[in-house]
């Protein structure tokens, strides 16, 4: 197991090599630099020049890309110039509150996916099936930043049970609550997608299973139709379904950039967009080898605890 | 049945949880009296006005410092702040400031002639110990500072290379804020987190990506601000900054949608608008193609419905724009110009004199930008209107720096017209970089239609070096007068700036200047 891990780590590393040559070629390559952004209308070639020689954008392509890798090697991400802040500490602090939104998300998803799934199956053809696989579609077919706006609209707006936007009161105590009602809308609007997909092949998973000997066996000896369910057929049928969630868990995470944006949840996603936008080169950098790096890490994980499930998974 | 009865526990848990959620989350969502909550366009970048650019930080730093001088309240003339009276040589070199007594930085320090002198040799010296707590964009606002001496600790002596009539307006510009020496020594490069200034409110906190919290500074030397405190909050999309400002989440939004404008008619809301120093204009190709003869130029001036674009496309957010110079410059403003009339039958002759029927142009639209207003639609209604009078146009439309790299290195063997804005800080700066014949873009400057008149050349010369602000006026006026017949650009909008309040914000107006003053306003 332990080898497993090992190899499957080590796999990583021209994984993570890979995107941060990808990365740091877009962002060369994107139209615009740093100091046209800046300066804007007032963007002459001489004050271009001589704001790039300050930010140190002057020194050749590959050089600047070694400069920069060998400088994350050492746990140096650099410095947004747009921020005036370490990228580091910027990513770590924002990728706290995308995982709080993305992960409330994915728990809300995976468990009334996997419900709705189950119940689904369960009653496969009668009115809650059919009821359920209506809900899912349309949940699977409005897109998060729409459903997002009109939450807002309604809940925040018109019902005033929800505040509109951000992670945290301006005043008032910063506790569970508070977080709570900020989290509500944001983390509902990003679930629907993915409970959606959840449903629908956790639903197809289990038919299978149920259609399998050892469940006829498990209802012949006599147990009872909720044990028959949850314990053996959802036990039988997560095989297939964790591999959805780690998909899912991926899903979650980049849809979160939208919602971040809608919600204006100060996470990571929004961070990227801004800092693309405002050609901050090593906070995009930074942002996206680091979440690459976590992600990778994720599926290594997602991965592992497969194989510890189903010990028939080869290594 | 087992089954079911789970699920409808399950949801009786989940229900309650919620209900107990719910009850325990205050429901009025009113923001506290006497503070103020502003919704902002974006997160500043820092809150050293030397470092910035962005109007969206300037918002918060003209609360934060004062400058040696401002705009008077509704103009953009110049008038004392930190400085109390200034001296101007003969040759227009030599700028002797007598500054303020008794003015103190939040930090405690005393402001004084060494603390201008600091301020500008941090920005301009590369010797200067804190020059590494740039970079400073902007700085060329005063490249042409040779020195800055102290003459007594009261008293501050620039000296320029050479007249510069825009150097009192400049100073002005949040470029120009005064920040304390004595916090750029403490925080070094962390100065832009940790400000310190004179004005009228000082630094509170920062959280990152949620508010900047600014309270009053009881001891400014203009007394006290009204509001105990102002909080910038920084709410990047506009649907959500309406949400917000609909849900009383904020006080105050600035740069309103236009299809939002309609949320915000009635009662308990009061809309505020201003026309700014900004101009959006096409650049046409005044070097070669149809563009090279000056009726097909007024030609296009006639034909684009001016009118329906301000209207129609940007729902009133804009005023048709009669010349090169806003009219917010009041005091360089022609008043005379009347705006080129639509009148497609005249633009049709006009075309037809030149021989220029059916002529197909190339037209550079960019998706967005920096006062760029609504450009794709603006585009399109120009090319149905350029069409009508038979000019065949093509539109290219780039994203907004790629657009930039287009355009700033001239139109030539590319393209016939370009769209373009500019927002500046005196009647100098846009006509000077852009109209001139030495600004053309080989010799660096932004004159990428190539225009070029000889008389427009000297009376921007003219006007540059002269320090009688109504000697300047006169020339200005007639620099406009000429361009507009000569019609280098379709003068198209000059773009009000907008800003919603609350029932419960008093006092408050838009500034020409598009800077939030929020020193007299009232909340109760």
């Amino acid at each position: 197991m332990l080898g497993y891990i090992l190899k499957r780590l080590l796999s990583a590393i021209p994984v993570l090599l890979g995107i941060s040559i990808i990365v740091f070629l877009i962002m060369a390559m994107i139209p615009g630099d740093p100091a046209t952004a800046i300066l804007g209308s007032y963007a002459t070639p001489e004050n271009v020049e001589k704001l790039n020689r300050d930010l140190g954008l002057d020194k050749p392509l590959f050089k600047r890309y070694f400069i920069w890798l060998g400088n994350i090697l050492q746990g140096d991400f650099g410095r947004s110039y747009s921020l005036n802040k370490n990228v580091i500490d910027e990513v770590i602090e924002r990728f706290g509150a995308t995982l709080i939104l993305a992960g409330t998300s994915f728990i809300m998803c995976s468990l009334i996916g996997i419900c709705a799934g189950v119940l689904s199956s369960a009653k496969q053809f009668k009115l809650t099936d059919k009821l359920i696989t209506f809900i899912v579609l349309l949940g699977i077919s409005i897109p998060s930043f729409f459903l997002g706006m009109m939450m807002i609209l309604l809940f925040a707006v018109h019902l005033r049970w929800f505040p509109v936007s951000g992670m945290w009161p301006i005043y008032g105590a910063r506790d569970l609550t508070a977080l709570i009602s900020h989290l509500a809308l944001p983390a509902s609007a990003l679930a629907v997608v993915a409970t959606g997909v959840i449903a629908r092949l956790s639903r197809s998973a289990m038919l299978e299973i149920l259609r399998q000997d050892f469940i006829r066996t498990a209802r012949a000896k006599g147990l009872d139709e909720k044990t028959v369910i949850w314990r053996h057929a959802l036990r039988a049928a997560m095989v297939s379904i964790l591999p959805i969630l780690g998909i899912q868990a991926g899903f979650v995470l980049s849809g979160a950039v939208y919602i971040e944006m809608v919600f204006q949840w100060p996470g990571v996603g929004r961070m990227l967009v801004d800092a693309i936008l405002k050609r901050d080169i090593l906070l995009v950098q930074g942002g996206v080898v680091f979440v690459a790096a976590c992600y990778v890490i994720f599926n290594i994980a997602v991965d592992v605890a497969q194989h510890l499930l189903d010990p028939r998974i080869k290594a | 049945m087992a089954l079911l009865d789970y699920t409808r526990r399950a949801m009786l848990a989940a229900g309650t949880a919620t209900a107990i959620a719910l009850s325990a989350i205050s429901l009025s969502a009113q923001t506290p009296d006497d503070v103020l909550v502003v919704g902002q366009i974006a997160e500043p970048k820092a809150l050293d006005p030397a470092a910035v650019t962005a109007v969206n930080d300037f918002r918060i730093l003209m609360n934060l410092y004062d400058g040696l001088v401002r705009y008077k309240d509704g103009t953009l003339e110049v008038e004392p702040a930190l400085a109390t009276s200034w001296d101007i040589s003969d040759d227009g070199t030599v700028y002797t400031f007598s500054l303020r007594q008794d003015v103190k930085f939040h930090d405690g320090s005393d402001f004084n002639a060494d603390a201008v002198k600091f301020n500008f040799d941090r920005m301009l010296d590369e010797a200067h110990p804190y020059h590494n707590t740039g970079p400073f964009p902007l700085s060329f606002f005063f490249s042409a500072i040779v020195s800055v001496e102290v003459v007594d600790s009261m008293t501050v002596k620039f000296t320029l290379n050479a007249p510069y009539a825009p150097f009192l307006s400049n100073l002005a510009y949040p470029t120009g804020l005064i920040v304390s020496p004595d916090a750029v020594a403490k925080h070094g490069t962390d100065f832009g987190r940790n400000p310190s200034g004179t004005g009228a409110f000082k630094f509170g906190e920062w959280r990152s990506n949620e508010a900047v919290v600014v309270e009053a500074n009881s001891g400014h030397w203009e007394g006290a601000p009204k509001l105990q405190a102002v909080v910038f909050r920084p709410i990047t999309d506009a649907n959500t900054r309406t949400a917000e400002m609909l849900a009383g989440g904020i006080d105050m939004m600035v740069e309103v949608p236009p299809v939002a404008l309609s949320k915000f008619q009635g009662d308990g809301y009061t809309l505020h608008e201003q026309a700014g120093p900004h101009v959006w204009f096409l650049i046409l190709n005044a070097k070669e193609g149809p563009f090279s003869d000056v009726r097909v130029r007024q030609a296009a001036n006639y034909a684009i419905n001016k009118e329906a674009i301000v209207n129609d496309v940007l729902e009133g957010t804009a005023a048709v724009a009669a010349g090169p110079t806003p009219p917010a410059f009041a005091w360089a403003y022609n008043n005379s110009l009347e705006p080129y009339p639509y009148n497609p039958d005249k633009a049709r002759q006009l075309i037809s004199e030149a021989g220029a029927d059916g002529a197909e142009l190339t037209f550079y639209v960019t998706e967005g930008g920096s006062g760029m207003l609504d450009p794709v639609a603006m585009g399109t209604a120009i090319q149905a209107d350029l069409q009508a009078v038979g000019l065949k146009v093509n539109i290219e439309t780039y994203e907004w720096n790629t657009f930039l790299g287009e355009v700033n290195p001239g139109l030539e063997g590319k393209a016939d017209m370009a769209e373009m804005a500019w927002m500046t800080n005196d009647p100098d700066t846009l006509p000077f970089l852009a109209l001139r014949t030495e600004a053309w873009p080989d010799k660096g400057g932004f004159n990428s239609g190539y225009y070029s008149n000889s008389k427009v050349d000297e009376l921007l010369e003219a006007a540059r070096a002269s320090t009688d602000q109504n000697e300047r006026a006169r020339l200005y006026k007639d620099m406009q007068t000429i361009v507009q017949e000569d019609a280098p650009w379709v003068f198209v909008a000059n773009w009000k700036q907008n800003a919603v309040t609350s029932d419960r914000v008093s006092s408050f107006s838009l500034q020409p200047s598009f800077f939030l003053l929020l020193n007299n306003v009232d909340k109760n």
